[in-house]
């Protein structure tokens, strides 16, 4: 059981890091100033949520290691994000978009994971759902404001649903270890999740005048760490540091 | 070794002198950030919470707490950072509320109260500039009678 939590903590906590890490490239890009320190804001936020589910993954490895470590020192196949999150971070309404996915993702799945049998598990996940309800009305918000504004807007906010839409079904995955820790109610059905998720996101689809894409090729390979290229690269700036410099701190 | 005679409470007195590394005029008791002092043979254990999870100012607060205790000669001193209970700002004190006001941030509403008032003027005519504002826990609001932008520390429960 220890290594299957390990692994679900990884999952949650390289899909956080990678969303932090994105958004942080906003950093002196935004919109305007007001929407450049919102969009650090929830860099923030992510960040400190992986940082907690690092832990918990320290605390159930059978190692020794550090949440540092395993932001730090692991390669490509070795994390397990769903390749949404490490996608290149786009134009303002492709963030924007991907960020209300996962939102709403986090809501729905961190509202489960509160009352998992693991106590520390429902603990942290009810700290990081207090912060991703306030994410999800300004990314909403945001949603709303973009796709109802300009003819242009609109067009960006359509291209970005296109490009985005393949990618949501593998947040849903579960792999053998998954399925057994919701046997023991540590993890909720991610099948119950995508019902809820799908039913939200496509009320504010429609809201949004945007037409859902048709059924297609659908992404996956972040449970097996088989990633897109981007991962890498974003490995490279994020890691440089540590791997230069290792057990350098400041 | 703790000096004998040292009480939790007499702890708790210095530590007013901690205050948040961002809102000097509040202490990180009337923060809800310190949750408990407990003092065995050995050592000081100083219990803290962090505001939000990703909050920076949790290590200036654990070198303050550490720094403040040593001005006491108190060298065995153990911080456990906690994540349970979850903060909100139902823990922050009316001191706090009070002191955060003064230095002209809106405190956090209550549920029984639902207007943002602005902090200079006291007028319940405001309106929201951005949901995020200099730090994770406030956002940045405008008041339409005064005309200053203001920071308001948001609700969080």
């Amino acid at each position: 059981m220890n290594q299957d939590l390990y692994q679900f903590a990884l999952r949650l906590a390289d899909t956080s890091l990678t969303m932090g890490q994105r958004l942080a490239e906003w950093c002196g890009h935004g919109p305007y100033l007001e929407e450049d320190v919102a969009l650090t804001n929830v860099s923030l936020d992510l960040i400190g949520h992986a940082q907690m589910f690092y832990q918990l993954a320290c605390d159930n490895s059978e190692t020794s290691t550090s949440p540092d470590d395993l932001a730090f020192l692991r390669d490509v196949p070795e994390y397990r994000n769903p390749l949404i999150t490490e996608l290149p971070r786009g134009d303002f309404a492709y963030t924007t978009l991907k960020q209300y996915f996962i939102d709403v993702y986090h809501l729905h799945l961190y509202q489960q994971l509160s009352v998992s049998s693991d106590e520390q598990l429902a603990a942290l996940a009810q700290k990081a759902l207090m912060e991703v309800k306030y994410h999800l009305s300004r990314s909403e918000a945001w949603c709303q404001r973009l796709s109802l504004s300009t003819e242009e807007a609109h067009e960006k906010m359509q291209k970005a649903l296109d490009d985005l839409w393949f990618y949501t079904p593998e947040l849903f995955e579960t792999d053998e270890s998954m399925q057994r820790l919701m046997t023991a109610s540590v993890i909720p059905d991610m099948g119950a999740i995508q019902t809820v998720w799908q039913q939200q996101t496509e009320q504010l689809l429609e809201d949004c005048q945007l037409a859902k894409p048709e059924n297609g090729w659908m992404a996956t390979g972040g449970l097996v760490g088989e990633h897109t290229e981007h991962l890498g690269y974003m490995l490279a700036d994020m890691q440089f540091l540590q791997r230069a410099y290792p057990g350098c701190e400041w | 070794m703790v000096m004998s005679g040292l009480t939790a409470r007499q702890v708790l007195a210095w530590l007013q002198a901690v205050k948040d590394p961002e809102i000097p005029v509040i202490s990180i008791q009337d923060l809800g950030v310190l949750q408990a002092v407990e003092i065995t043979n050995e050592q000081i254990v100083v219990k803290i919470i962090p505001t939000y999870s990703g909050c920076p100012a949790m290590y200036v607060i654990q070198d303050e707490i550490r720094q403040t205790l040593a001005e006491h000669g108190q060298h065995e001193v153990d911080i456990q950072l906690l994540n349970t209970p979850a903060w909100n700002t139902d823990m922050i004190t009316a001191r706090g509320r009070a002191a955060m006001k003064l230095y002209g941030i809106a405190p956090p509403i209550s549920a029984s109260d639902q207007v943002i008032q602005c902090p200079q003027c006291g007028s319940e005519k405001t309106t929201c500039i951005s949901q995020f504002g200099s730090t994770a826990c406030k956002a940045l609001y405008r008041c339409e009678s005064c005309l200053e932008p203001f920071d308001y520390f948001k609700c969080h429960a």
